[in-house]
């Protein structure tokens, strides 16, 4: 630990204020790099094909994920599995630059996330409220986003994440310093890290918006909402325009409060990914991992 | 009066140069469209982050040209990593060129993925013991003519200053000590 944590959470910073696309080819990770994104997702299939085709969702293919590494520039992410710290260990020995312990793929153990402590390569985890964030980031995750719900193209349950956040981080930092113990076991978070919002206004590691973001007002909705940054998973190559959409996201994220901006570039944008409504969906993968 | 700086901020992490500046006694300006650009400077930050986004919105949001007007009619500027490869004249790993105003040539991700992210302790000019952070950090191949080299680092060229150009490979923005801001905001 110690300075690799601080690397790694730092490698963090260095994403603010940019976009990490899902990818499932090398063809789409070059479209991605060239449209702006600050990294790719490398998976097998995005999150709205995962719901249509069912069955157990797993790490992708390492060979495919290298051929990903070898098309672009930019730091690659990958996923495994809630709890499968061997799927976790191999993406390490291909030199993933982040992993991203995931609900869109089925969890590996009902019980126990990684130990994210035993790695070099940091990871981010998604968590729908303060507690789950400060769980993940005593495990040893060095980023954090919101799950939203995958696949889905809706945006509401990314902003319920995000305001419930801000919203518990705004109390712990109204709490007297001797009401902070008796937060901590209410969180279901150590004490420390408890403390550490309680002085800073914020989570100790950065936290971006992931799960439904589909248009440039989408992004533009969570960065107001205090995202600092931004993921976009199916809702960029299920969309009509792959590459004018993931542009446009990447400028609405650089400006997002310039309205004006903001509408220029949602004109014309193609087909906008289907969507599904949340009381439409039977899986709900927010609900996985705790 | 502070000095007013613009910090680009259409990707990366300006925000911890602003908090560094200002507490510095700078007064930062974000800069995230043209119109930002257009105002007059007494330095400029080019912060930490992917160069290739960056690159990019700085012409699609028209930024560039008079940004790069302004360097080169000599305003005072700092570029960290990202930094780094958007001011230099040639990439050699990389098809995309942007300022092209300090001579010469670097390499990108030059020690490779994040888990070759590594923190070092070096001499910077007349500064010893500069704490330094590299994350996919850029280092500095080849230097041109009237080119100080100011930090070599496990052999390699990583900080460099070219008359009001002043560039490296690590983040002094990151590490709890003032002596880079300082000699910027003194340029």
């Amino acid at each position: 630990m110690g300075n690799r944590y601080e690397l790694n959470k730092e490698l963090a910073q260095m994403l603010k204020g940019g976009v990490i696309m899902d990818v499932t080819t090398p063809e789409q990770a070059r479209i991605a790099e060239e449209a702006g994104a600050c990294a790719v997702m490398a998976l097998e299939r995005i999150p709205a094909d995962i719901r249509a085709v069912g069955g157990v969702s797993r790490m992708s293919d390492p060979k495919m994920i290298r051929g990903i590494q070898e098309a672009v520039s930019i730091p690659v992410m990958a996923k495994c599995r809630i709890g499968h710290f061997a799927e976790a260990q191999i993406l390490q020995a291909i030199g993933i630059d982040y992993i991203d312990e995931s609900e869109v793929l089925s969890p590996a153990d009902d019980v126990y996330h990684i130990n994210k402590k035993a790695f070099e390569v940091p990871f981010v985890c998604g968590a729908r409220d303060l507690g789950e964030a400060l769980r993940r980031i005593s495990e040893g995750a060095s980023m954090i986003r919101t799950k939203g719900e995958p696949g889905t193209g809706d945006i509401v349950q990314a902003v319920r994440h995000m305001r419930k956040m801000n919203r518990e981080i705004g109390q712990v930092s109204a709490l007297k310093k001797d009401e902070l113990y008796e937060e901590a076991k209410r969180l279901q978070a150590p004490y420390e890290l408890v403390v550490y919002v309680h002085e800073h206004h914020r989570l100790p590691v950065v936290n971006f918006a992931a799960g439904g973001v589909a248009t440039p007002a989408d992004a533009a909705l969570m960065m107001q909402l205090g995202a600092e940054g931004v993921f976009v998973g199916s809702g960029i190559f299920k969309s009509g325009n792959p590459a004018k959409r993931a542009q446009a996201i990447v400028k609405a994220v650089a400006n997002f409060n310039d309205p004006e901006l903001l509408a220029a570039l949602s004109e014309d944008l193609g087909e906008a990914m289907v969507g599904i409504n949340e009381q439409e969906i039977q899986l709900i993968m927010e609900e996985r991992g705790r | 009066m502070g000095r007013r700086i613009g910090v680009l901020s259409v990707q990366g992490a300006f925000i911890e140069h602003e908090k560094r500046l200002q507490r510095l006694g700078a007064e930062c300006v974000e800069l995230r469209k043209h119109e930002d650009a257009m105002k007059s400077f007494d330095g400029l930050v080019l912060p930490g982050g992917e160069s290739s986004v960056q690159g990019k919105l700085l012409r699609e949001l028209e930024m560039f040209e008079p940004l790069k007007r302004q360097i080169e009619e000599g305003m005072p500027v700092m570029g960290t990593c990202a930094g780094l490869i958007l001011l230099a004249a040639e990439i050699n790993n990389d098809t995309r060129r942007h300022f092209q105003t300090l001579p010469r040539t670097v390499r990108r991700n030059a020690y490779g993925r994040q888990r070759e992210s590594f923190c070092a302790t070096g001499s910077f000019g007349d500064f010893t013991d500069i704490p330094m952070k590299f994350i996919r950090a850029p280092y500095i191949e080849e230097v041109g003519e009237g080119t100080e080299i100011l930090s070599v680092v496990r052999g390699n060229i990583v900080a460099v200053r070219y008359k009001k150009q002043l560039a490296m490979s690590f983040h002094p923005e990151l590490c709890p000590d003032d002596r880079i801001h300082e000699y910027f905001l003194k340029m």
